[in-house]
């Protein structure tokens, strides 16, 4: 018997050895396919929107937000270099100055009544703003302003419901706007300037929904980029046809913050990904989209004045977040898809006497997010802004501005439908409901 | 100025004041168990209700029994404690069990290793590399609320020392109930009772059939045997002794005026532990090991040497269907023994005898191929005989010692055709059995087979994702649904159990209780290295 089998091995001398790894699992191929497809659930990995308007809460000057943040056609203090720099020049002093700060209170619940889901965020921003202006002739006045139109800070709890689309953001963008404003005659000006743009954006979230390390703690990103820069502009101008009607126009133009080698660092990650989930860093582009004013003031009397602006801000061109990671996670596209947005604003201020002038304003802001893409990074939809406020000169140059701004909005329910787990989009949604509360506070000095 | 700072200490206190409030807060009033009473939970049931996954119980897969995330939400509408059996002397979390610190063997293979996980270096499943510190030793004596009994059949819940430690190493006690059975005679049923149900879940026949599919049909169908003292451990129970047993737990349960959801059995084609594996993996590429001219050259050798001339050997016979030569252009099927064929052993060595090549070995061929053919659609290739494809038998000579290639995969491999129909005839039967009780009873059922018979498909969830009864794959990472052993759910998995059981709560008892999202839960475990 032994010798026929060795006879049967030399007939099948040449058969060769299966191979079966193909079998085990996909044996040989497996880590590495492994670690595509795990790239491929960062997919999802999201910057922060922040940059973004779902959050532009407009806290530009003491005075204006004071009057519902109207001021394209309000000549009144150093503000205008904001509102409308072209304004500069019709205003009565030679050296203007105003300064002021916020502290803007945000809240936010949530709820899922299907999945027995609550949680809350509770925020704190202190945006500010400088402005000062001189006339160096009777035609030309020029002027810097800085401010903090972007300013905007969510944090959840860490791992809560939605951590797999944000666990906190933190945004800051200072804008530095040197500005010119030419008199062309007494009924009209033209104004406008460079804007230098500083920000930074610290975004954290869970790389899915069920990942943890070894020790059940969920794998976490932050991406993290400081000192972005960019530059755009701004235009506007200013008519008086009569004494009482000034009539404004200001434009804002587009300014796309490009981060570049902004770092990604990955917390509690499994053994098996440190491969792929490596600290790394990572380029993105967030717009911050061009803004138009329009809007006028008319002066009732010697004692009250109001005012109407229009703005419209072009949020269409946020399309998308695309995060693109230098490791080998494929690039992230997040869609956001904004529509342009409207907001209508009304304002009145009445100058009690030379020491006391008091102010009020409203607004409806209307939300650039459409419904199916509402994250929980700016969980914020259309508002009513009321305002109010009061000024107090203190001398003959010196004045404390006072004002407060609280905003209303209605709960809303919606969801994030694009959240993409394994190639399918899964929602994250329930209701939310906002209240904003920002008392402030500043200084006018003129002369 | 002093006014001002008043003004504003008031505006600072109405910002304090400024809580967002929704028009209907969500609070444990926005849900209720309508005409359940949850005061008192009991589940009954086997491995599936216990929470065992991965290829055994552990104290992290425990956590995701679906009776526990059920409790969780029962807790809101007033659902009291819901104690498992303990787990705490798991302290590594490997699961596995030990007795007196040593393992529990079959033949020499420990019948409770430690738990599946993936190593991702080696690139598949294995148990985790380490020692169970679950001891037997260990007694409990006390009833749960969870009466999952992991390997218990219908008619094990009624058997009196069941949970008895001495007859654990000689098979005859379940050493899972013998962990905290409350003495060496209790029932299953009877420590459930202690525990007066208000409310139940019985999820138990699985094992009554599926451990006869899971061993590939080595046991006995003992359809009209009405002694379940006289069945192996593989067996398919008799229907009657089903029926009847199905309806004593019934009984009891009830008992005490007891509402409850009674789950269906699934079917073997939606558990992955049969149909990830496929009849036909051998093509050109395979057998070349990437190369499929030299695959080619294989196959070519292969049907002129066996493939073609058992063809003709079988054609003789009438039975020339059995074998076919391989199709080289093609994903060919494996070679498996089917004990229903006529046997042929004779027959081939009496016509290999005749031809002279052959006639040295022509009484091994006989021997080999008396049963032998190539698998088809129908025949359900264990997903544990993934790793036995291409291996060698003990004991044969090459080249005939390469399972499923050249020596046909043995019984314990294969789920047959044949043995399929008669799973799928018991399942069937079991099903309605269960859906006559639980009607006779006003109980609430929740079909379990029809809906992982949903996951062959796809099964679409409140969030949109899709989840399928496909077994793990890198790409499906967070979508799997099944464990590695193949046959339970994952926590993922447990979790859309229990949420389908939610709904059928909801649905029956004009209950609302919140939803569970099983994206949240995890899924295998993945380790570098093991």
């Amino acid at each position: 018997m032994h010798n026929i089998f060795i006879s049967i091995v030399v007939f099948f001398i040449k058969y060769p050895k299966f191979d079966i790894s193909y079998l085990q699992y996909e044996k040989t191929n497996t880590y590495l396919t492994m670690r595509k497809l795990l790239s491929l659930t960062l997919t999802a990995l999201t910057a922060a929107s922040a940059f973004a308007g779902g959050y532009r809460v407009s806290l530009q000057g003491q005075k204006q937000l004071a009057m519902g943040h109207t001021g394209v056609g309000v000549v009144n203090s150093a503000e205008v270099l904001f509102f409308n720099p072209s304004g500069m020049a019709f205003l009565e002093n030679r050296f203007n100055a105003s300064v002021g700060a916020n502290g803007l209170f945000a809240r936010t619940k949530f709820q899922n009544q299907a999945n027995n889901w609550t949680n809350s965020t509770e925020n704190f921003g202190t945006p500010f703003s400088a402005y000062v202006s001189y006339r160096a002739t009777d035609w030309l006045s020029v002027g810097l302003a800085v401010y903090t139109p972007y300013g905007s800070a969510v944090e959840w709890d860490q791992d809560w419901q939605g951590s797999h689309l944000v666990n906190n953001i933190d945004l800051e963008a200072i804008y530095f706007q040197p500005s010119i404003s030419l008199k062309v005659n007494d009924y009209f000006s033209v104004g406008g300037g460079p804007i230098f743009v500083s920000g930074s954006v610290n975004f954290n979230r869970n790389i899915s929904r069920s990942q943890t390390d070894e020790q059940g703690n969920r794998t976490d990103v932050t991406i993290d980029a400081g000192g972005v820069t960019a530059w755009g502009w701004t235009a506007g101008m200013m008519l008086k046809p009569t004494e009482n009607l000034t009539i404004g126009a200001n434009y804002r133009s587009e300014i796309t913050m490009e981060a570049r080698d902004g770092d990604a660092t990955f917390h509690d990650v499994p053994g098996f990904l440190s491969t792929t989930l490596t600290n790394t860093t990572f380029d993105a582009d967030l717009p911050l989209p061009a803004e138009l004013t329009v809007g006028f003031s008319y002066k009732v009397n010697d004692k009250l004045l109001v005012a109407f602006d229009y703005n419209r801000a072009y949020w269409n061109v946020y399309k998308s977040l695309i995060v693109d990671f230098h490791n080998a996670a494929p690039t992230s596209v997040n869609p956001r898809n904004y529509k342009d947005a409207s907001t209508y604003r009304v304002g009145a201020q009445y100058t009690a006497n030379e020491k006391f002038s008091f102010r009020a304003g409203w607004y409806f802001d209307e939300s650039p997010v459409q419904d199916g893409y509402f994250a929980p990074e700016t969980p914020r939809n259309d508002s009513m802004g009321y305002t109010g406020g009061l000024s107090y000169q203190i001398n003959q140059r010196l004045g404390v501005d006072f004002s407060f701004l609280f905003l209303h909005f209605k709960e809303v329910n919606n969801s994030y439908d694009y959240y993409q787990e394994d190639g399918q989009n899964t929602t994250f949604g329930g209701t939310y409901k906002n209240v904003v509360f920002s008392p402030g506070v500043g200084l006018s000095y003129n002369f | 100025m002093k006014n001002k700072f008043i003004y504003l200490s008031l505006l600072a206190a109405g910002l304090i004041a400024c809580e967002p409030e929704f028009n209907n807060e969500v609070t444990n009033a926005s849900y209720s168990a309508g005409d359940a009473d949850f005061s008192s939970y009991v589940a009954i049931g086997n491995s599936l209700t216990a929470g065992y996954m991965d290829g055994t119980m552990s104290r992290g897969g425990q956590m995701y029994s679906f009776p526990n995330l059920l409790s969780q939400q029962f807790a809101v509408v007033g659902g009291g404690a819901f104690t498992q059996p303990s787990y705490d002397d798991d302290v590594n979390d490997y699961g596995g069990l030990v007795f007196n610190g040593q393992p529990l063997l079959d033949d020499e293979v420990n019948r409770f290793p430690t738990r599946l996980i993936i190593n991702a270096t080696a690139g598949g499943p294995e148990t985790i590399n380490g020692t169970s510190t679950i001891d037997l030793a260990n007694q409990q004596a006390m009833a749960y609320n969870n009466m999952g009994v992991p390997g218990a059949k219908s008619f094990h819940l009624l058997a009196s020392g069941y949970g008895n430690l001495a007859g654990v190493p000689s098979g005859q006690a379940n050493p899972y109930f013998a962990r905290h059975a409350t003495s060496p005679t209790a029932t299953v049923m009877g420590d459930a009772m202690t525990k007066n149900p208000t409310f139940f879940t019985n999820w138990i026949g699985s094992n009554d059939v599926l451990s006869y599919a899971t061993s590939g049909g080595v046991g006995v169908d003992q359809t009209g045997n009405l002694d379940p003292s006289t069945y192996g451990g593989n067996d398919i129970t008799d229907p009657n002794v089903f029926a009847a047993t199905y309806s004593a737990i019934t009984d009891m349960l009830t008992s005490g005026g007891a509402k409850g959801v009674v789950a269906t059995i699934p079917d073997v084609t939606s558990i992955p532990f049969f149909t990830t594996v496929p009849y036909n993996p051998l093509t050109t590429n395979l057998l070349g090991g990437g190369d499929s001219q030299v695959g080619a050259a294989t196959m070519t050798q292969l049907n002129q040497q066996l493939y073609s001339v058992l063809d003709q050997i079988l054609t003789n016979f009438g039975a020339g269907d059995r074998i076919n030569a391989l199709d080289l252009g093609a994903a060919n099927p494996l070679l498996i023994k089917d004990e229903s064929l006529t046997d042929l052993s004779a027959q081939i060595t009496a016509v290999a005898s005749t031809i002279p090549q052959y006639a040295p070995i022509a009484d091994f061929l006989g021997q080999t191929y008396g049963q032998a053919r190539q698998a088809t659609a129908n025949d359900l290739v264990l997903l544990t005989t993934r790793g036995v494809i291409g291996t060698a038998p003990a004991g044969v000579p090459a080249p005939f010692n390469s399972f499923g290639i050249t020596y046909p995969l043995q019984d314990s491999h294969v789920l047959t055709a044949a043995e399929g129909e008669m799973v799928k005839v018991a399942t069937t039967s079991y099903n309605n059995t269960i859906k006559a009780i639980a009607a006779s009873k006003g109980l609430a059922v929740a079909d379990m087979n029809a809906i992982l018979n949903q996951l062959v498909s796809g099964l679409r969830v409140e969030d949109g994702q899709i989840y399928t009864a496909d077994y793990f794959s890198t790409s499906a990472l967070n979508t799997t649904v099944f464990s590695l052993d193949g046959v339970h759910p994952n926590a993922r998995g447990y979790a859309m159990v229990a949420n389908e059981i939610i709904k059928v709560i909801n649905s029956y008892y004009n209950a609302k209780l919140p939803n569970i999202v099983p994206g949240y839960y995890p899924g295998a475990t993945v380790l570098p290295t093991n």
